[in-house]
C-alpha cells in the first residue's frame, strides 16, 4: 500500500470518527466529480472498495446523473423525494419503462425525505393498510441488495408501550390483526419490557408501564441514503433526475394532461405522476383539482450524541412521543403535529414542550441530554389519515399523496404501487384501498377513528 | 405564535385550540345534489400556501371562537375577529 493510500484511509477514518476534516471532504468530492465524469456507474462491493482504497479513492464516480430535461418522456414524475425516486426505480426495473423523468423543485431529498425520524414498521390494524405496509417492510428487507446501496436498514424493533389494561387490550387487538396478516407481533408484559429497557419510569403513578406491543422486524433506515440509493438505481437504468425544476403548470390537449410547464421549459409525457407530499394541494391546484388534504407541520428533534442507550424504537402510549437512537448516537424523537395548517417547515414551542414532557414521563434518564436541533416537515394530512395512490379523474394525471406522517416507512411500497398504477393503469393489489373517491363513497381507512379532522390523525 | 384575542389581548398559542378552515358551509340537505355537496364541504380543502381563514377556540381564556386570518407560509397572524353568525349560516 502506498503512503498516499494509507494517508487517505487515515483521512477517512478521521472524517468518520472525529468529523474535523470538512476541508478534506470538500476537496475530495471536487476531485471525485472531476475525475468521474467519464466513469460508468460502479458496482459497490468490498472488492471495489479495496481497489479504490489502493488507488487513493480517486476513481469513484458520482452516484447518479444530474440530467438536463428532454422535451418528451413516457412518464414524468413530479417530486424527487423518496416516493418519486422509488417510483422511477420500479418503473424502470419492474415494468421496463425507463424513459422517465423525475422533476424536483429543489434538490432530491430536500423535502420530507430529509425531514423525518427514519422509522420503518408495519404495525397497522386495518385491512386496507396492513398488507401495504407489510409489503413495504418486505421491500425494505431486500432493499440494499436491490439497490446495491447501503441504506442502513436496521431491524432493531419497534416497541409501543401500553399503560393500562384497556390499552393492553387495544394493542393485543392490533397485534392479533397483524399476525392474521402474517406480520410479526409480540405482546410483552411489564417484565418483558423491563428486560429490554430497564431505564424507563415503570413506577410512575400516572403512567405506569404495563407492557408493550413489539414488532421485531421494525426499526430504522438512513433517510438520505434511501433517497440517494433510489436515485442511483433509477439513474443507472436511464431515468433522468432533474433538479431545480419546478412545475408551474400543466399542458392540456383534448381534455387530458399531456405535459408540464416547468422553470426549465415545457416537458411532455403521456403519463404524469405527482408525488409531492406537503405540496400536493398546490400542484393539484395547477390542474384545477381540490384534494381531501391539509398541509400540517410536524416537528422532530435530535439530541447530542450519547453512548448506545436505546436499542430500538420506543413509543409512549399515554401521550405522543417516539424515540430511537441514530448510529451516530443522537436521540431522534418527535411527537404530535403542531395542529394548524402550515407550509412553514418550522413549528412552535407548545409542541416542543409537549414532546419533551412525553420524554420525561417515559424516560426521565434523558432529562439532561441536550437537544442539538429541531426541524419541521410539511405533512400532507389526508382526511382519514391514510394515503391516496390513484388516478385523478383527469386523463394522464396520477396522484400519490396523503402520507400524513407515515410516508418514510412507506417509501418502497409507495414507489412500487405507484409505478404499477402508472405502468398498467390499475391499482396494485396491496394499494387497492387507497382510492381518491373513497371519501365520497364512504370507504374510509381511519386507523384512529377521528373523522375528517386531519390535525388529529 | 401568538394570537390577538379581541377580549383577552395577545395570548400564547398554547391557550388556543385549532378547529381548521373557516370556509365550511353546511350544504342544503334537501338539494338534489346534497350528497355531492356534503362530500365537498366535509372533505375537500383549498389548503392554501399563504393567507388562510381559520377557526380557533380560546380554550384557556375567554372560550370565544375566533376567526383568524393567518399566513400558512410564515405563521404571521393577519387579522382576528369573532365569527359572524351570518358568515357561518
Amino acid at each position: 500500500m502506498s503512503v498516499d493510500a494509507a494517508k487517505c484511509i487515515f483521512d477517512i477514518a478521521e472524517i468518520q470518527f472525529v468529523g474535523r476534516a470538512v476541508a478534506i471532504i470538500g476537496g475530495t468530492i471536487c476531485r471525485l466529480y472531476h475525475s468521474a465524469e467519464a466513469v460508468a456507474l460502479m458496482h459497490y462491493s468490498i472488492f471495489n472498495l479495496m481497489r479504490q482504497a489502493l488507488s487513493g479513492h480517486r476513481g469513484w464516480g458520482p452516484a447518479w446523473r444530474d440530467a438536463t430535461p428532454k422535451s418528451t418522456y413516457d412518464v414524468v414524475i413530479i417530486g424527487g423525494g423518496g416516493h418519486g425516486l422509488a417510483t422511477a426505480h420500479y418503473l424502470a426495473k419492474v415494468h421496463g419503462i425507463s424513459n422517465v423523468a423525475v422533476l424536483e423543485r429543489g434538490w432530491i431529498g430536500s423535502g420530507n425525505a430529509g425531514r423525518n425520524t427514519t422509522i420503518i414498521r408495519s404495525n397497522y390494524l386495518l385491512p386496507g393498510n396492513n398488507p401495504f405496509y407489510e409489503w413495504s417492510m418486505k421491500l425494505w428487507e431486500g432493499l440494499e441488495q436491490d439497490l446495491n446501496y447501503n441504506a442502513m436498514v436496521s431491524q432493531r424493533g419497534v416497541l409501543n408501550i401500553y399503560h393500562s389494561d384497556a390499552q393492553r387490550d387495544t394493542y393485543a387487538r392490533r397485534g392479533n390483526a397483524m399476525r392474521m396478516h402474517g406480520v410479526d407481533a409480540e405482546l410483552l408484559d411489564a417484565a418483558g419490557v423491563r428486560r429490554m429497557l430497564p431505564f424507563l419510569d415503570y413506577e410512575s403513578a400516572r403512567f405506569p408501564i404495563h407492557g408493550g406491543l413489539l414488532q421485531r422486524r421494525g426499526g430504522t433506515a438512513r433517510h438520505d441514503a434511501v433517497v440517494w440509493g433510489f436515485a442511483r438505481a433509477a439513474s443507472d437504468r436511464g431515468v433522468d433526475i432533474i433538479q431545480n425544476c419546478e412545475v408551474t403548470g400543466f399542458i392540456r390537449a383534448a381534455g387530458r394532461i399531456v405535459g408540464v410547464e416547468t422553470t426549465r421549459g415545457a416537458i411532455r409525457a403521456s403519463k404524469i405522476g405527482m408525488a409531492v407530499a406537503g405540496s400536493s394541494s398546490r400542484v393539484a391546484a395547477l390542474a384545477g383539482l381540490t384534494l381531501p388534504i391539509e398541509s400540517h407541520v410536524l416537528q422532530a428533534f435530535v439530541s447530542e450524541a450519547i453512548k448506545p442507550f436505546i436499542a430500538g424504537v420506543v413509543t409512549f402510549g399515554a401521550g405522543h412521543f417516539y424515540i430511537s437512537q441514530s448510529d451516530k448516537g443522537g436521540l431522534v424523537f418527535g411527537g404530535d403535529l403542531d395542529g394548524y395548517n402550515s407550509y412553514a417547515q418550522r413549528g412552535n414551542l407548545p409542541t416542543v414542550e409537549d414532546v419533551c414532557e412525553g420524554a420525561m414521563a417515559l424516560m426521565p434518564a434523558i432529562g439532561r441530554v441536550r437537544v442539538l436541533r429541531s426541524w419541521g416537515g410539511v405533512m400532507d394530512m389526508s382526511m382519514d389519515g391514510s394515503p391516496i395512490i390513484d388516478r385523478t379523474g383527469i386523463e394522464g394525471l396520477y396522484l400519490n399523496a396523503g402520507w400524513c406522517y407515515g410516508g418514510f416507512k412507506a417509501t418502497p411500497a409507495s414507489g412500487w404501487c405507484f409505478a404499477h398504477l402508472l405502468a398498467r393503469d390499475e391499482s396494485h393489489e396491496v394499494a387497492r384501498a387507497y382510492r381518491l373517491d373513497r371519501f365520497a363513497s364512504g370507504h374510509l381507512i381511519d386507523e384512529r377513528g377521528v373523522g375528517a379532522q386531519p390535525n388529529l390523525h | 405564535m401568538r394570537i390577538q384575542c379581541p377580549y383577552c389581548g395577545e395570548r400564547d398559542l398554547s391557550e388556543f385550540a385549532y378547529h381548521g378552515d373557516a370556509a365550511f358551509r353546511r350544504p342544503d340537505p334537501d338539494a338534489p345534489d346534497a350528497a355531492a355537496r356534503f362530500f365537498e364541504a366535509l372533505y375537500l380543502r383549498e389548503n392554501p400556501a399563504g393567507p388562510h381563514e381559520e377557526l380557533w377556540y380560546h380554550a384557556s381564556g375567554c372560550r370565544s371562537w375566533l376567526r383568524v386570518t393567518r399566513n400558512t407560509r410564515t405563521h404571521e397572524i393577519l387579522a382576528v375577529s369573532f365569527p359572524k353568525p351570518s358568515a357561518s349560516a
